[in-house]
């Protein structure tokens, strides 16, 4: 049976519909849009709402299989669904790290088990992430993995990461760096006048900047692709414009937190704002949005890191790193992007969905268009929403945005051509 | 008597000018009752409170357990692991079951900057922070005022220099804020990989050499140097710190005649500060020991005064 969304204001990386369409949709394929008028088909009205299609996230943490405490393929799935995510990139920092094809091919059948939208597993550059020895990349891509990553860190040594990247190429998968010098990052908020103030340890930006200098060299001698997760500070975006301009293939992104907060947060000592790398300056805020803006920036990513209350309810110093991102996302970026006029609404979609679909290689997903997956998600664009404990899907509350009012809401997400979502 | 308006004293700067001032008018009241033969009185009759320190400490603790007895007061020792996480109970467990026992104040002190605050934020009873990591330790500071207060008459347009590890100072950070607000001219000086970033937005002078911060000094505060740095490599060797950082009788030739040494202890002798000047005509040190416990009585009076939280 096919589905047919009536009056929808379609909104894609190019463009905002000015009429609103119909999409019909069959066997989880958009197969139309215009004016259509189809009798059999199960009728869903947007009421002329924006259309988008479904959001990607290129970094997020499961915490399944080893912390299930914390978050399982099935309730982060939910929260994907309800933040508007119909594909979503898992870390591999799990326990056991997804490093070999046994651990990918659990979590893939377990995300198959839950359905509802996509679940992409992304494997250790190295072995167990310990920065030694490289991990069976040609066996992860056979196994699954779109992506290869040791996020929570750097690799610190120069030429594995070298032959990590040669070799990535060859297995032609993304290569996702978590930049930080490990060597000057050992700190518990971004240094400067608050770290002082707080009397916490600093980590400076050049504990990120060092690594994306590096891995900038790396991609140039190489002539490789690299892509840089959660960019924070100003100064990597510098770097980042610079290796652009010179066209070395680079992507990048950025996370909701680094742009809708400053260090200025910490000072209430809230554990959900200890986060890995840190909430910057104002400069370093501002320069993010300018980079989504200008392109130096290719991506939103959420870095969704759940944690239980009762880790996070320790003392600053003790408390692991990380937020909730998954459902907060498209309703922050809306607020501090698109209301304060740095982006439009298309670039947004381009950076929740078109770009980390090409960053992915996906030619199916990312677009609304005849012959595109029906991964796509409604929103009301102007409706403003309080984001509130009680309403968190994801297993973890950790996030230091309850409360706030957010816009821009989800009224349906749909995957495959299915509701796998409604408000 | 000020209008005291917080039930917790967590950092300095909370604190207003007239507040400060406040606490010294108080304390030197105080300060006559431990002169006494009978060293009470009854102001904090029925009150408990519990002294919750996760690092050792004998001088500010033992100074609060007797400014709260001599209020009067029943006061208990609790010591916590350096980590909650240790014994698998969060801080706010434990700190909810010493507030289910009906304790009136908590005095605290911890490794992690920001427990005091975390504290005040869960529990009814009030809290103080006896020093919380590297950030805060505001009786200290307030007692050190005092003492410069009594001795030199008033704090406005001193030269106050604080010497040695200023990054990992909680005392240095307080001092700094009651110090600058009380309009003294605050000098910091340290190697450089011991002065913290932007630390001069607080209205504060640095400088890397001794001379130029014991010069003219009205005030000369030797911090205390942890061996540790040296392994941390902050420094290349101690030896070195105590050539270039030390104060000894002879750098201090330059300071104002009747300049005021100071030191939160305990002291390192010989390396921060010779033995000849901490035992000197000029040195304050136990007079700062001294005065801690009525700073302490006047905070422990002035905050039972009143009940509402800051936040």
């Amino acid at each position: 049976m096919s589905t047919l969304i009536k009056k929808a204001i379609i909104v894609s990386s190019k463009g905002i519909s000015k009429d609103p369409q119909d999409v019909l949709i069959e066997k989880g394929v958009i197969v139309k849009i215009g004016k259509i008028a189809e009798p059999d088909a199960k009728v869903i009205e947007a009421n002329e709402k924006y259309l988008l299609p479904g959001l990607i996230d290129l970094h997020c943490h499961l915490r399944e299989p080893g912390q299930e405490h914390k978050e399982t393929i099935e309730t982060g799935i939910h929260a994907a669904a309800k933040g508007g995510f119909t594909s979503i990139v898992c870390m591999p920092n799990t326990n056991p790290v997804i490093d070999n094809a046994k651990i990918v091919e659990g979590i893939l059948k377990e995300a198959k088990r839950v359905g509802l939208i996509h679940v992409f597993p992304s494997g250790a550059i190295t072995k167990g992430q310990k920065g030694e020895d490289l991990s069976d990349m040609l066996e992860l891509k056979e196994a699954g993995c779109v992506a290869l990553t040791d996020d929570g860190r750097s690799v610190q040594n120069s030429q594995l990461m070298r032959h990590a990247m040669e070799y990535a190429k060859m297995a032609e998968l993304p290569l996702m760096e978590h930049c930080e010098d490990a060597t000057i990052s050992k700190g518990m908020m971004n240094e400067g006048f608050f770290s002082t103030l707080l009397g916490l340890k600093g980590i400076p930006d050049i504990a990120e900047t060092i690594i994306v200098a590096r891995d900038i060299e790396l991609a140039r001698y190489l002539k490789t692709k690299i892509h840089f997760c959660h960019i924070s500070s100003r100064r990597s975006i510098e770097l980042i414009r610079r290796g652009k301009e010179q066209g070395i293939q680079i992507t990048a992104e950025a996370c909701p937190h680094h742009f809708s907060l400053t260090e200025a947060a910490v000072q209430g000592f809230d554990t959900n704002t200890k986060v890995n790398p840190p909430l910057r300056s104002k400069e370093d805020v501002e320069a993010i949005k300018l980079a989504l803006k200008d392109g130096t920036l290719d991506c939103i990513s959420t870095d969704h890191a759940p944690h239980a209350q009762e880790e996070k309810e320790l003392e600053f110093d003790a408390a692991p790193v990380g937020m909730i991102g998954l459902e907060t996302a498209l309703g922050l970026s809306v607020r501090e992007l698109v209301d304060s006029k740095y982006i439009t609404w298309s670039t947004l979609v381009d950076k929740m969905s078109s770009a980390p679909a090409r960053i992915l290689g996906f030619q199916n997903k990312g677009e609304i268009a005849e012959g595109k997956d029906a991964d796509l998600i409604l929103v009301d664009p102007n409706k403003e929403w309080i984001f509130e404990k009680e309403t968190i899907v994801s297993k973890s509350k950790n996030s230091p945005f309850i409360g706030e009012k957010l816009k821009g809401f989800i009224e349906l997400t749909m995957c495959n051509g299915k509701i796998v979502y409604q408000a | 008597m000020i209008g005291w308006k917080y039930g917790d004293l967590l950092e300095l700067s909370d604190l207003s000018r007239e507040d400060i001032e406040g606490v010294i008018e108080t304390a030197k009241a105080f300060k006559e009752v431990s002169t006494r033969d009978i060293k009470k009185v009854p102001a904090l009759r029925g009150k408990t409170v519990v002294m919750l320190f996760s690092e050792p400490s004998t001088r500010t603790r033992l100074s609060f357990e007797l400014a709260a007895k001599r209020l009067s007061a029943d006061t208990l020792n609790v010591t916590v692991s350096a980590s909650s996480l240790q014994k698998g109970e969060t801080l706010l467990d434990m700190a909810k079951n010493i507030e289910a026992m009906n304790v009136d104040m908590i005095v605290v002190r911890h490794k992690s900057a920001g427990v005091p605050q975390i504290l005040a934020r869960e529990l009814k009873p009030g809290v103080i922070n006896a020093g919380d990591g590297c950030r805060s330790h505001p009786t200290q500071a307030l007692l050190d005022i005092f003492t410069i207060q009594e001795k030199l008459g008033h704090i406005d347009g001193l030269k106050v220099s604080i010497v040695g590890d200023i990054l990992h100072s909680r005392v240095a950070r307080s001092n700094i804020y009651g110090l600058v607000k009380l309009g003294a001219k605050v000098t910091l000086c340290g190697p450089s990989t011991l002065i913290p970033p932007e630390i001069e937005r607080q209205g504060v002078n640095v400088t890397y050499k001794l001379e130029e911060a014991v010069s003219d000094a009205d005030v000369v505060m030797c911090l205390r140097l942890q061996r540790e740095r040296q392994e941390e490599k902050y420094l290349p060797s101690i030896r070195e710190y105590v050539k270039s950082f030390g104060l000894t009788k002879e750098k201090l030739k330059n300071a104002k005649k009747e300049v005021l040494v100071m030191h939160p202890g305990p002291v390192n002798r010989g390396i921060e500060l010779s033995a000849e000047l901490a035992d000197g005509v000029n040195s304050v040190i136990l007079e700062q020991v001294t005065n801690g416990v009525a700073v302490r009585m006047a905070v422990l009076y002035l905050l039972f005064g009143k009940k509402e939280k800051i936040s």
